[in-house]
């Protein structure tokens, strides 16, 4: 499969295992305690500038901590958060859009119309609205990440399902005596899914700029936790005199969202028979 | 057929259409040398993948990517169609060579009206004031039998029937006068009935205007009606070429003598004699659908079967033949339940079918399978052959290496290798398929089957096979069958007794040999009147 891929789609997939990789294993590899503050060397610049250090590649923040070490947590919670939310959402999207691609009628009608309620909100509104009514938590702030993009979900599955029960081959399976849960679990499910895992492949990027909007805002992560949207947040105030603080996290930002979306394409033409041709 | 001394209208010298690297075979065709003459029908049959429609498509310079890259030649009006650059062969084709598909309906735009449609194609090709192309658009419209052309004219081609938008895609095909019609299946989608009046209006054009007409299709009772000369393609080659008479009668060639062999014999046979109960009871069944909604309460009724009664017995085959729209395939759902029913009574084996509930009715649906006509859909793409055959005994508790053994005796007794167990339906050819779903229908031992237009999508070679294994594979297992189809030939070989729809309503029903000796019902008899080639005895 390999050596068929186009050199940036390999690029960005290899550049994505290596993200991974990073943020599994977080402290244990980074450089330096990512939580230390050593106030002698706040603010060294990268290794590479006038006044950089060895010791710190990336330089350090207001506080001295390592950019580098912090980067690697961060990518962890980042990473980790927008996982976690990206699955909930897909979970309960997809279940939410094959109940109402089973049932129809006003069942499919109600859930739709919440569907169509959260769609015509803007989603950073309700994530700011849930934060100032409960607080700050970290159970809180994953529950948020979860919602968001479970209506995209729920409205693809619901469409994949009432087209694939209407296939002469669920007729078919139906007409054998099977459950419903078989029909939707062993064949529905697998047909449609490639659709529905490209659709994650859109969810990621956007939850991880989502946390990082919130984080930026001082509403996500709380110190002395840190996600790339929360250095982010911080290096805000040093962009004159500490630029790296806030540049490295967006670049991490911009090559993750950029990586995973080159990755989706390709999945999905891989995925989509029509575009077969094309490919060879 | 007049014979006409001109020179060939269109010549194809050794044409060659190579097919994308990795396909079956290196050619879609191969050195096909062919004449189409002034004022001839010739009819270019083949079955499937025979490259009938790419020899067509070559002509009329419609391929695409390595395709295009043809060898060979195609003359026209003295040149050579495949050395022109695109605009020449535009100017000197554009209004001499004309095309009709098979889809008539997706070959209109359903943004425009079927006259803004016809008036374009006058347009792009002359700059006659509108009110001149509108008389021109209307009297084409008179020509191809069109009922009240004016409001044609204004009309959408949604709110046209199928026939409807074939005529005014041949009205739109003949505006500019072609010398040269090519018609790639342009019945196969349409009803009997409508099929006979559009091959009529076919020979009319080829009188009235002198068109050599390129005729593509797959039926021979078509190629009956209407061919002057056939030409015969297989795999790419052309088998044989000849006058209809000499085709027909006395082909030389072993594949023509196979493909006429193989078309179901218009040859109604008597009824089997049954016993006992039936195993199927349909009583006054009935479905309405009623369209209308929350806003528009008073919605239209549509009655899709009405009070139709039918019985079949163990062993027995039962035909229900009708035209589109008359409600066959909505019965069969009916008896299924694939659609509930809006009154009546189905009794299966004795057992009140539409009163089961739950884990009843899935263990009663045991008892009647159904075979779709689409063996390309009514497969999951996802599940192993094997797999899929052994699925429904697992469904009703038969233990994994029973099932196993029944869906490889069963993938025997269907006429495939047991290898094929362990492959995906993408793998098989549309018959294959088909017989998988046999197959499947047979695993769980059904008393009745229920064939939906089965073997309709398939080349006659193959529906020929399928319609001996059903044969043969009922009457070693004795369930009762009911065959939908719209296809009187195969009707009359298949079935004991066919019952006749029409909106609807059943309006006749009897044994093949007295329905087809002395309908009772005026419908009856304009459908066997209406079948392509209904008085010739093929192969």
């Amino acid at each position: 499969m390999i050596h068929r891929m186009n050199p940036i789609t390999a690029a960005a997939a290899m550049f994505l295992v290596l993200i991974a990789v990073v943020a599994l294993l977080g402290e244990y590899v980074a450089p330096h305690d990512p939580y230390k503050q050593n106030l002698l060397s706040r603010l060294t610049g990268p290794v590479w500038t006038e006044g950089g250090s060895s010791e710190f590649w990336l330089g350090t923040d207001r506080l001295g901590r390592d950019l580098l070490s912090r980067l690697i947590v961060g990518l962890q919670m980042s990473v980790g958060v927008a996982l976690l939310g990206t699955m909930i959402g897909a979970l309960v999207g997809t279940v939410v859009g094959f109940v109402s691609g089973h049932f129809e009628g006003w069942v499919d009608n109600i859930l739709m119309t919440i569907v169509d309620i959260q769609l015509s909100l803007p989603f950073i509104l309700i994530a700011l609205t849930l934060l100032a009514f409960f607080g700050n938590s970290m159970a809180l702030f994953i529950l948020l990440m979860g919602m968001y993009g479970w209506e995209t979900y729920a409205r693809l599955a619901r469409g994949l399902v009432l087209s694939a029960k209407r296939q002469a081959y669920s007729v078919a399976i139906v007409s054998l005596g099977a459950t419903s849960g078989r029909l939707y679990g062993r064949h529905i499910l697998p047909n449609i899914a490639s659709a529905l895992i490209v659709q994650l492949t859109l969810t990621i990027p956007a939850i991880i700029l989502l946390e990082t909007a919130l984080s930026f805002l001082g509403l996500g992560i709380q110190p002395p936790d840190a996600s790339l949207g929360q250095i982010l947040g911080e290096g805000r105030d040093y962009l004159g005199s500490a630029w790296w603080i806030a540049v490295f996290p967006g670049l991490a930002i911009f090559c993750i969202t950029l990586s995973v979306g080159v990755v989706g394409d390709a999945l999905r033409d891989r995925f989509d028979p029509t575009l077969k041709a094309r490919r060879n | 057929m007049i014979v006409s001394t001109q020179a060939p209208l269109l010549h194809w010298d050794r044409l060659s259409v190579p097919l994308p690297t990795g396909a079956d075979r290196p050619h879609a065709v191969e050195n096909l040398s062919l004449d189409l003459r002034q004022n001839e029908v010739l009819c270019l049959v083949g079955e499937s993948g025979s490259g009938k429609s790419v020899s067509a498509m070559a002509t009329m310079g419609l391929l695409k990517g390595e395709m295009s890259q043809t060898s060979g030649a195609i003359r026209f009006a003295g040149q050579d169609l495949t050395k022109l650059s695109p605009d020449a062969r535009r100017q000197l084709t554009g209004s001499k060579l004309s095309m009709v598909f098979q889809e008539p309906i997706a070959s209109l735009n359903p943004f425009y009206t079927a006259g803004a449609q016809v008036s374009e194609t006058i347009r792009t090709h002359s700059d006659q004031p509108a009110a001149a192309i509108r008389e021109k658009v209307l009297s084409l419209f008179e020509e191809v039998h069109l009922p009240n052309p004016e409001q044609i004219f204004r009309a959408y081609p949604h709110e046209l029937s199928g026939g409807q938008c074939q005529r005014v895609m041949i009205a739109s095909a003949l505006a500019l006068d072609p010398a040269v019609l090519i018609a790639d299946e342009p019945t196969t989608a349409l009803d009997v009935t409508t099929q006979a009046q559009i091959l009529s209006l076919i020979l009319a054009l080829r009188d009235n205007h002198n068109t050599g007409i390129l005729f593509i299709t797959h039926d021979f009772g078509v190629v009956s009606e209407i061919a002057d000369r056939v030409a015969v393609m297989r795999k790419g080659q052309l088998v044989e070429v000849g006058p209809r008479e000499q085709i027909l009668t006395n082909p030389q060639h072993d594949y023509t003598k196979a493909l006429l062999a193989a078309v179901p014999k218009l040859a109604p046979r008597a009824a089997r004699p049954v016993q006992g109960k039936p195993i199927l009871e349909v009583n006054s069944v009935s479905k309405t659908y009623r369209t209308g909604s929350f806003l528009r309460k008073a919605g239209r009724e549509v009655k899709a079967v009405v009070d139709a009664n039918i019985h079949i017995h163990g062993g027995e085959t039962l035909g229900v033949v009708g035209e589109s729209g008359s409600g066959k395939t909505t019965l069969s759902q009916c008896i299924i339940r694939m659609v509930e029913p809006t009154s009546g009574q189905v009794q299966i084996a004795g057992k009140d079918f539409l009163s089961l509930k739950g884990k009843e009715l899935r263990k009663a649906r045991q008892r009647v399978q159904i075979i779709f006509q689409d063996p390309y859909t009514s497969l999951d793409p996802r599940q192993k052959v094997g797999d899929a055959i052994a699925e429904g005994p697992l469904i009703h508790g038969t233990d994994m290496r029973e099932a196993t053994k029944i869906s490889h005796e069963l993938i025997e007794a269907v006429g495939l290798e047991t290898a094929a167990a362990d492959r995906y339906p993408h793998e098989f050819s549309g018959g294959q398929r088909q017989r998988i779903c046999i197959a499947r229908a047979l695993a769980l031992q059904p008393d009745l089957l229920i064939a939906d237009e089965s073997v309709s999508a398939l080349d006659v070679s193959v529906q020929a096979q399928i319609l001996d294994l059903l044969a043969d594979i009922q009457t070693q297992r004795g369930f009762a069958m009911l065959f939908v189809t719209h296809d009187l030939r195969v009707a009359s070989q298949i079935c004991d007794r066919i019952c006749v729809m029409q909106r609807g309503q059943i309006v006749e029903t009897g044994a093949p040999d007295q329905l087809f000796a002395n309908a009772k019902e005026p419908y009856t008899r304009a459908l066997l009147a209406a079948v392509p080639g209904a008085n010739r005895v093929f192969g």
